[in-house]
């Protein structure tokens, strides 16, 4: 295998006084599928945050596809756009229709055509099983379609890498399968994600790794069959006794 | 047991209490509408200070009686819900209908039935009425100031002018849309300048050049509010995002500014710029008073604009920044696509409040020798052939200013409703 396509190295990060991610190191390699899970509060979200550097990171180095990330990168939404994120309150723009909510960020940030961005939008809008709502406003829709529009909007940008910061918490149960049959298919067709979670299911499914976080430190990272099988540290039991 | 209540309806018998409660209600205004508008006092054979209570207390026992939970009675059950939930509401019912009963015969007979419109000079108000013969006389000036009579269609098609440039928004083809916001901030007003220019102030193409301090009356204030409405909107908007920069520079010059013009008082701004500013321009620099007024009042507003604004931008929640940043947008795009429209789209009735503050603010540029439509007033109010009719100067000018504030305020809804696409 080649270079890891993410590499952070002894990061840390406060939130003013407090700590919250405390030496941090992890790699992962394209094409991998990563879960991270933990209790609330552990830092999971504050890590694939950084990754796109919606949160900065103080100490330590992050590089993505080869460029660092640190308040010298100049061109940090060029490295954005090649990572997509999906989050947890879907954060769609409500003044937008659903295409172009999925059309927006092509059309402006990668200067791809209309008509071009168009028919990609509605393809993605497809491969979720809403490109029947195209038109409609995300307020309009339910929860589980929102998310699943969300998954479409990042797929536009045809990320290198994804980011799902608990896509399924804010949904019903009956929608949480909708969802994560969308990125059961994603994961499916080859592309990089990591994917803060509690939804074991999925994990077992399709994750290569499980990494389970802990105040601030990744406790354990292992292959997930291992991870479930025989996880090593008490913690790790603890919460998995607790969340299986 | 049933409690014998002769006040109290129940649904057997609500038929008969509410025609006889309206009954009661309906003698109530009779008498006091004959009081106020035929003079008769129908309650005479009663002593003293009951006369005046008894359409009160008669009224009072009518509501009382018409008053149950539900009764199936559409009508009734809207005024029982709305004018007549219980004792203390029916009694503000009939006291706010009696005083407009009484206030009626007075206002109309001064306003319509006894005043004077028809002759040209003060002899013809010989009435006890208003003398709208006054408005009459004086109401070119009032609408084009100072400005000679032979060139009012001048200030006329100026204004045609303009107000049709405002619709090309409308009519623009799809593929031009994208510039409306140019169009808007930049070109528009640079072309609306230059028709007034040219067209009212004059001075070549063979119009008779005429100056500033001729312009005035509702003409006036058109020209200062159209000015100061689209210039200080773009800049009210600089000034909130300024305030919310990471940099520091912007950051604190946008809050010096902001907090600078919501300090001072309009009024000093408009001496300032009238007497003071020339001061301190080069000698050979000449920038008309009026332009110097729209300016003062443009920068005053714009702080104003931009709280309104930054309170707009402070509603929207963080993952909408979060989710135009993880598209790879920039700080311009993202605001410009994002965060912008929909926290314009918030602010509408505040930015609406603004605006018409600045409309209703607008007659303080009397204090520096500009006369609007209210500074026309004054002078026509102490002219000596027209002295003593100020009240249906302020009259006219009240109900002129409603107008075009309510259509503002009519229009900020529809932009309200219009734009709104979620929730």
């Amino acid at each position: 295998m080649s270079d890891p396509i993410i590499k952070i190295q002894n990061m840390n990060k406060w939130f003013g006084d407090f700590q919250v991610l405390k030496n941090i190191n992890l790699e992962v390699e394209a094409n991998k599928k990563i879960v991270v899970c933990g209790p609330s509060g552990s830092g999971k979200s504050t890590l694939i945050r950084c990754i796109n550097r919606l949160e900065e990171h103080q100490e330590g180095d992050i590089i993505v596809d080869g460029n660092e990330l640190s308040e010298k990168t100049k061109d940090i939404e060029k490295i954005r756009a090649d990572v997509g994120m999906v989050f947890q309150q879907f954060n769609l723009f409500p003044h937008l229709s659903i295409l172009d909510n999925c059309t927006l960020a092509p059309i402006w940030v990668k200067k791809m055509p209309k008509k071009e961005a168009k028919e990609l939008a509605l393809d993605q809008l497809k491969k979720v099983q809403i490109d029947d709502q195209a038109n409609k406003f995300p307020g309009q829709l339910s929860g589980g379609q929102q998310q699943r529009c969300a998954i479409a909007r990042a797929l536009c940008m045809q990320p290198k890498i994804m980011l799902f910061d608990e896509p399924t918490s804010a949904l019903d149960p009956e929608m949480i399968k909708e969802v994560l049959d969308a990125m059961v298919s994603l994961a499916k067709g080859g592309m990089t994600m990591i994917v803060v979670t509690h939804e074991m299911g999925f994990a077992k499914e399709v994750a290569d790794e499980v990494i389970f976080m802990d105040e601030g430190m990744i406790i354990e990272k292992a292959v997930t069959k291992e991870f479930f099988a025989n996880p090593k540290s008490d913690r790790t039991k603890l919460f998995l006794s607790q969340i299986l | 047991m049933q409690t014998f209540n002769l006040l109290k309806p129940n649904r057997d018998n609500i038929k008969n209490y509410s025609i006889f409660g309206s009954f009661l209600v309906l003698v109530s205004l009779i008498d006091v509408i004959s009081n106020a508008f035929l003079k008769i006092n129908l309650t005479s054979f009663l002593p003293g200070s009951l006369t005046t209570l008894f359409p009160l207390i008669i009224g009072l026992i009518g509501l009382n009686m018409m008053r149950i939970d539900y009764s199936g009675n559409k009508t009734l059950d809207l005024l029982n819900k709305n004018i007549n939930t219980n004792n203390f509401n029916a009694l503000l019912t009939l006291l706010i209908l009696f005083s407009i009963i009484k206030a009626l015969p007075q206002s109309l007979s001064w306003m319509i039935l006894d005043a004077t419109i028809s002759g040209d000079s003060k002899d013809a108000c010989t009435g006890t009425g208003a003398c709208w013969t006054y408005i009459k006389v004086w109401f070119r000036r009032f609408m084009y100031g100072m400005y000679p009579n032979e060139f009012h269609w001048r200030i006329n098609t100026a204004f045609i002018l303009v107000i049709a440039l405002g619709f090309v928004g409308y009519f623009m083809k799809e593929n031009l849309k994208k510039y409306l916001a140019l169009y808007y901030v930049i070109i528009y007003p640079v072309i609306a300048y230059l028709v007034i220019y040219y067209l009212i102030s004059g001075g070549s193409f063979g119009l008779q050049w005429v100056e500033t301090g001729a312009w005035g009356g509702l003409s006036l204030t058109f020209i200062v509010s159209f000015f100061c409405l689209i210039f200080c909107f773009p800049l009210g908007m600089i000034f909130a995002l300024g305030r919310r920069s990471n940099l520091p520079v912007i950051k604190y010059i946008s809050i010096c500014y902001i907090e600078f013009w919501r300090g001072v008082p309009l009024i000093t701004v408009l001496f300032m710029s009238s007497v003071m500013f020339p001061m301190f321009l080069p000698e050979d620099f000449f920038m008309d008073k009026l332009v110097r007024v729209i300016i003062a009042i443009t920068l005053f507003e714009a702080a104003y604009c931009a709280e309104v604004i930054r309170g707009g931008l402070q509603s929207l929640p963080r993952g909408q920044y979060d989710a135009a940043k993880s598209l790879g947008m920039g700080y311009w795009k993202m605001h410009i696509f994002v965060i912008l429209p929909q926290a314009l789209k918030l602010v509408i009735p505040g930015i609406a409040n603004t605006f018409l503050a600045l409309v209703k603010d607008t007659p303080l540029i009397f204090v520096v020798g500009l006369a609007e439509l209210a500074g026309m007033l004054a002078l026509a109010k102490t002219n000596p052939k027209w002295l003593g009719f100020a009240m249906e100067g302020y009259i006219f000018a009240s109900i002129v200013f409603w107008i075009i504030c309510y259509a503002m305020s009519k229009y900020s809804y529809n932009l309200e409703a219009k734009y709104k696409t979620e929730r």
